[in-house]
């Protein structure tokens, strides 16, 4: 049998973390836009518009991320449309991270007074104007430490994405257990791995809150 | 013989609901240009409502409103041209805490009105030095007194070149010692010739300023007249009774 080093199993893992990194900034930054395609739908005059992105923050959040991934990743190519794990990895997390986002950034939204709604309404602006000029500027700022807090879900998120066969940290890790047979080891590594990028996140997203609540 | 001449505010029939309570039931007002009136009334008897109705923050469910020659839509799609000739200033400012003095009053020019910078920035130079506040314009709300800050929102107003301005209740959510600089302005703009619709509690300065009185109650107009006729010779017992209780404070 075959000998493996600590050095052998951790530069593996450090290699197929490089994965788990793309496919959370991937998510996070399409997500990011997405979500803020569906967040101003959800918060328009226009009702059938509010009304679908309604549904899709619902669906989204009321079914498990596994569920979504295996729908893209199975249901898509039923439907003619080829998937290879990479895509349906970035999609099916891209859909559940717009999703997130949109929901914490409308708690944001709703957060700005009513006033200053009425008070751009009554200065003749229209929707698109009141929000691109006086609500997200608003909104923005308290939605910056929830918004770096999802990030520690979406790093997470990623290894569900092992599941349909991606090959990120977690994925590297049963691989690599099932040649060295030290699941302890190994997923132990896997761990520290995603402790040392969530961790970050959720200490930046702390201090940036307690920055904000002095600001006020 | 003298022109028929429209009045600039015209309100026919205005009914509103909240739910199942009729708020306003049937209110007619007209308003001619250059005229200052003001709504009085207790608390509930539709004041506000009435006022955020003409410029299209509440929408009406029955009657026509009709402000220069431009109709408040029925489905309220497009209030842009209405919203350009009537100006409204909030009990609570509503100054964009985001922005600067001069920011504050910049923006709808530059986004509503596509005005270029040069000529955006004269504007609201001019409009925060005729409430005072010239020296103000890169101040932040924050850093400004309730005062200031309804004075700024006011040359925010101003500055859009509104043919009528609408005050709900300006001068209540500041420190008595504010109020007047508030009041000033706004005498101020009355004796320019600005059409002025003000809901507010200061009788003294509606009877000095105003042309005409409306008292509100139970959703409709009970009375209107010259705030001196009314104040004098209230003709129903609940203006009466208003003016006692206002008076009695
Ligand atoms: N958005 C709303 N939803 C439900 N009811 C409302 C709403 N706005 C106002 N009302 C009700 O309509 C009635 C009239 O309110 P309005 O604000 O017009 O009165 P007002 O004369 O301005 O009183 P105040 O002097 O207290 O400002 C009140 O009974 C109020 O509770
Ligand atoms: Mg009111």
């Amino acid at each position: 049998m075959l000998n493996f080093t600590l050095w052998d199993i951790l530069s593996n893992l450090l290699l197929a973390a490089r994965w788990t990194v793309l496919l959370s900034l991937i998510a996070f930054v399409s997500g990011g836009v997405a979500g803020l395609l569906l967040l101003v739908a959800r918060v328009s005059p226009v009702p059938p518009l509010r009304v679908a992105a309604r549904l899709f923050i619902e669906v989204f959040q009321g079914t498990p991320l596994l569920m979504q991934l295996f729908i893209v990743f199975f249901a898509l190519p039923l439907i003619g449309i080829e998937t290879s794990a990479w895509t349906s990895a970035a999609v099916g997390l891209t859909l559940f991270t717009a999703a997130y986002l949109a929901e914490i950034w409308r708690g944001c939204v709703e957060a700005v007074p009513k006033g200053q709604w009425e008070a751009s309404a009554s200065l003749a602006m229209t929707f698109p104007e009141q929000m691109r000029h006086v609500i997200l500027p608003q909104a923005l700022r308290i939605a910056v430490p929830p918004t770096v807090g999802f990030s520690v879900q979406v790093v997470k998120g990623t290894a569900v994405t092992s599941i349909i066969g991606f090959v990120e940290v977690t994925k590297a890790g049963t691989m690599i257990t099932n040649a060295t047979f030290q699941p302890f080891l190994v997923y132990g590594l896997v761990g520290l791995i995603y402790f040392a990028l969530c961790y970050p996140l959720s200490l930046s997203a702390k201090a940036l809150e307690r920055k904000l609540n002095v600001a006020r | 013989m003298s022109p028929v001449k429209t009045p600039l505010v015209k309100l026919s029939a205005i009914r509103k609901s909240f739910g199942p309570v009729e708020v306003l039931k049937g209110v007619d007002m007209a308003v001619e240009e250059g005229q200052v009136v003001a709504m009085i009334g207790r608390s509930g008897s539709g004041k506000s409502t009435l006022l955020r109705s003409i410029n299209g923050l509440e929408r009406i469910d029955g009657g026509v409103i009709e402000v220069d020659g431009e109709c408040v839509d029925p489905g309220q799609i497009d209030l842009r041209a209405l919203r350009q000739k009537v100006g409204m200033v909030f009990q609570q400012f509503n100054l964009f805490p985001h922005l600067t003095a001069g920011e504050n009053v910049m923006l709808a020019l530059k986004v509503v009105k596509k005005q270029d910078k040069a000529t955006t920035r004269a504007a609201a130079e001019a409009a925060l030095a005729k409430v005072g506040l010239g020296h103000k314009f890169d101040a932040y709300p924050s850093q400004l007194s309730g005062g200031q800050q309804q004075r700024v929102a006011i040359a925010r107003s101003l500055a859009m070149a509104p043919k009528v301005l609408l005050c709900d209740e300006i001068t209540s959510a500041l420190d008595p010692e504010l109020v007047a600089e508030v009041l000033g302005v706004v005498r101020k703009l009355a004796e320019e010739g600005m059409t002025l619709i003000l809901v507010t509690h200061e009788m003294r300065f509606a009877r000095e300023v105003c042309d005409r009185l409306v008292f509100m109650h139970g959703g409709r107009i009970a009375e209107q007249g010259p705030p001196a006729e009314l104040f004098d010779r209230p003709s129903t017992p609940e203006l009466a009774q208003f003016i006692g209780m206002v008076e009695a404070r």
